[in-house]
């Protein structure tokens, strides 16, 4: 087994009243999870916080998730809430190691719904889980009064057994490692920025919501013992994910901005908005610590899968700068990058 | 992947020969403090680690230029006082949402029922007032002379349409008095300006004028891309050399030497300037702020509304007038990272990404870790 973990620092809940910062993914929603609830229901699985939580039912270690949906508009350019639902689910459980073996999902509907509009969504839900290969086995529905919510809220709940060759734990990480990523990134949540109509920019952008188990799958054939340690970037994007990363491993992390694979729309709609896209929400990406060893064979590895031909390896861990994420600038310069702080953002998963 | 106008200015190659050159124009004996102006220029100082870039004895001091910096919370307070009001929907610029007041942000205020939207731009909430015609919404303006033209267009049009249930909290402030406050503080040690761009592509840069010719200070005008920032330092720094002290231009592309004349035509029908007005951190300046013109009474917050006007004095620990003159840099603040940070800000400085104070905490507080 591992070497005892030193735990980080906890976070202290102090805010009086819950903002939408708290949901958007970054700082404040981690102190909400570490400050106020997690410490209500303490336990040793619990405590490693991260999107799935990993544990043995009769010698099977199996992976769980649940996650909800509240994204708007419902559709946008390259999926819907619907799809999001399964998809969220089937990756949280995917970075963990672990295929889904079944969903359940559970409605929370708005009074007035139009039927087909449900009817869309459940038969997206439908589609997805197909392309995932994985069943819905059973949820819930609930209808609350008009005005109450905006039109569906979807939450999904997934279990897997998780690859009994994997060690995935942020103590592994070591100096040296690489950071490996999928593909380009903020597709999704400029996507649904755009999608909401109020900012008059429009892109040919699409979310990259889809199932990322193919991208883990050619890792555990390609180098189960060197991966250690991987992530979707959902809320609060790749700056945010690494950011936890580097606390919890006690390492630093060095990114080359260059490298980062970043479409043109995503970049000029960051860069008119001014917000960091890194920072910015996938719903189809995986991000991947490799041992240096195996860094290229997996780069490949993640080039082989359909959709992944732009993956790229974006960095190093070292040992200096722990617990912090620097980005080096095309010029020689240096950042840090924080992890998202407030919410400038609408609602986007 | 190439952005037009962004790339052109970001290219390796040629910030490393704009870097060279700098190297080559100083003096190595010699210590040069340049303020950058405009808050946009600090962003990207560190957004794209251009300090690293630069030699050692070329400091940049951060300046005043930073809306929400300088806007002192009384005014938060009084904005926040509109907001509460019944059946008024308070419109703001995404910056100003976590600006914290007396009694909170305006996103605390809305967490509590407030009705706060963010708009980005004053014809957003023009709109907004159209389509809630049984509600009142009152814009709340801030900025400079970047952002002043459109709200004055913004007063115009509610005039022409007839639009009774729009109204504008003005704190749109000039920039010009600013630097003139700072060019007669007494700590003063500037060695020249980057100019603001984005305020010059509307006053144009005749307005420095007084920097070069009372002062002896260069201004260089400058963009917002690496290597516009870099030229233009460039440019200071050869003026220093040469002992000579003049308004050049960098930022041609965006800024004509006389401004934008249909916006100054707007600000002149709209605004008039404020006999004083408070700015945080640099205290009481004459003649540095807009408000409407009596004939816009109609559309004038401060006249529909009554606010508090109360003057709420900055926390004691707290030193972002310091650090807003350029004579203390932001670590040097006490506060700074600790009981103020970017999800709480204490000082105005922490809050907007163009602040001196989140601008180094977000991106240069690790200096030490990297370079150690």
């Amino acid at each position: 087994m591992l070497e005892a973990r030193v735990t980080p620092r906890r976070l202290r809940f102090t805010d009086e009243r819950i903002e939408m910062s708290h949901g958007a993914g970054g700082k404040a929603s981690r102190r909400l999870v570490e400050g106020l609830i997690a410490p209500a229901f303490a336990n040793p699985v619990l405590a490693t916080l991260s999107d799935a939580a990993t544990f043995l039912i009769n010698g099977t270690r199996v992976a769980t998730s649940a996650d909800g949906y509240v994204v708007k508009p419902l559709r946008f350019p390259g999926g819907s809430i619907g799809e999001l639902a399964v998809n969220g689910t089937v990756n949280d459980l995917a970075v963990s190691g672990a295929r889904a073996s079944a969903l359940m999902a559970s409605f929370i509907l708005e009074a007035g719904l139009p039927a087909d509009v449900l009817r869309a969504e459940v038969e997206a839900m439908a589609a997805a889980a197909q392309r995932a290969g994985v069943p819905i086995v059973g949820g819930d529905t609930k209808v609350v009064e008009h005005g109450m919510c905006d039109g569906i809220y979807i939450s999904t709940f997934g279990i897997g057994a998780v690859d009994e060759r994997l060690v995935l734990d942020p103590q592994t990480v070591r100096p040296g490692d690489k950071v490996l990523l999928s593909g380009p990134i903020g597709d999704h949540g400029i996507t649904i920025l755009l999608a909401r109509g109020e900012l008059e920019l429009e892109a040919e952008l699409r979310s990259d919501t889809r199932s990322v188990w193919p991208f883990v799958e050619c890792l555990l054939a390609t180098c189960p013992a060197g991966l250690r340690w991987m992530r979707d970037p959902t809320r609060g994007g790749v700056a945010t994910a690494l950011n936890e990363l580097a606390r919890e491993c006690g390492l630093g992390i060095v990114l080359r901005e260059e490298d980062i694979p970043l479409r043109r729309e995503v970049r000029g709609a960051c860069e008119v908005l001014g917000l960091d896209p890194l920072h910015i929400a996938n719903e189809g990406q995986v991000l991947a610590i490799v041992a240096a060893g195996d860094a290229q064979r997996a780069l490949e590895a993640f080039r082989s899968v359909p959709g992944g031909a732009e993956a790229r390896l974006i960095g190093d861990v070292r040992a200096e700068g722990a617990g912090t994420v620097i980005g080096l600038t095309p010029y020689g310069g240096t950042r840090a990058i924080d992890m998202l702080v407030g919410d400038p953002l609408p609602r986007i998963c | 992947m190439s952005l037009k106008y962004v790339d052109e200015f970001r290219d390796p190659s040629l910030i490393a020969t704009v870097a060279n050159e700098i190297k080559r124009s100083i003096d190595p004996e010699r210590h040069y403090r340049i303020m950058e102006v405009c808050g946009g220029h600090t962003h990207a100082i560190y957004r794209h680690g251009l300090r690293d870039i630069l030699p050692e004895n070329v400091e940049l001091v951060h300046g005043p230029g930073c809306p929400v910096c300088v806007l002192p919370t009384g005014r938060v307070d009084d904005g926040l006082a509109i907001a509460s009001q019944p059946n008024v929907v308070l419109a703001c610029f995404g910056d100003m949402m976590r600006v914290p007041g007396t009694k909170g942000t305006p996103l605390e205020l809305r967490a509590r029922g407030a009705d706060i939207r963010m708009v980005y731009s004053p014809l957003d909430a023009l709109k907004l007032a159209q389509e809630n015609p049984d509600t009142h919404v009152c814009f709340f303006a801030i900025g400079f002379e970047t952002t002043a033209p459109s709200t004055a267009l913004t007063v115009l049009r509610a005039r022409e349409l007839g639009i009774g249930n729009f109204s504008v909290f003005s704190n749109h402030v000039t920039i010009v008095p600013a630097m003139r406050a700072i060019l007669d503080s007494p700590g003063m040690r500037l060695d020249g300006f980057i100019g603001p761009g984005h305020v010059s592509s509307i006053i144009g840069c005749r307005p420095f004028e007084f920097v070069a010719q009372r002062y002896g200070k260069p201004v260089v005008v400058a963009g917002f891309e690496p290597l516009d920032v870099l030229e233009s330092i460039l440019m200071v720094l050869r003026q220093l050399r040469a002992r000579e002290a003049t308004v050049e231009n960098q930022y041609r592309r965006i800024v004509p030497w006389q401004g934008n004349a249909a916006a100054l035509r707007a600000l002149a029908a709209a605004f008039e300037l404020r006999p004083y007005f408070e700015w945080r951190g640099l205290g009481f300046i004459s003649q540095s702020a807009l408000k409407l013109k009596s004939a816009f009474a109609e559309w004038d917050a401060e006249a529909r509304f009554a606010v508090p006007g109360v003057r709420v004095t900055d926390p004691r620990a707290a030193q972002c007038g310091e650090i807003l003159k350029g004579v203390l840099k932001p670590p040097q603040c006490k506060l700074f990272g600790k009981e103020c940070n970017p999800e709480h800000p204490v000082g105005a400085l922490m809050v907007s990404s163009e602040g001196a104070c989140a601008a180094h905490y977000r991106y240069a507080r690790l200096d030490e870790a990297v370079h150690a």
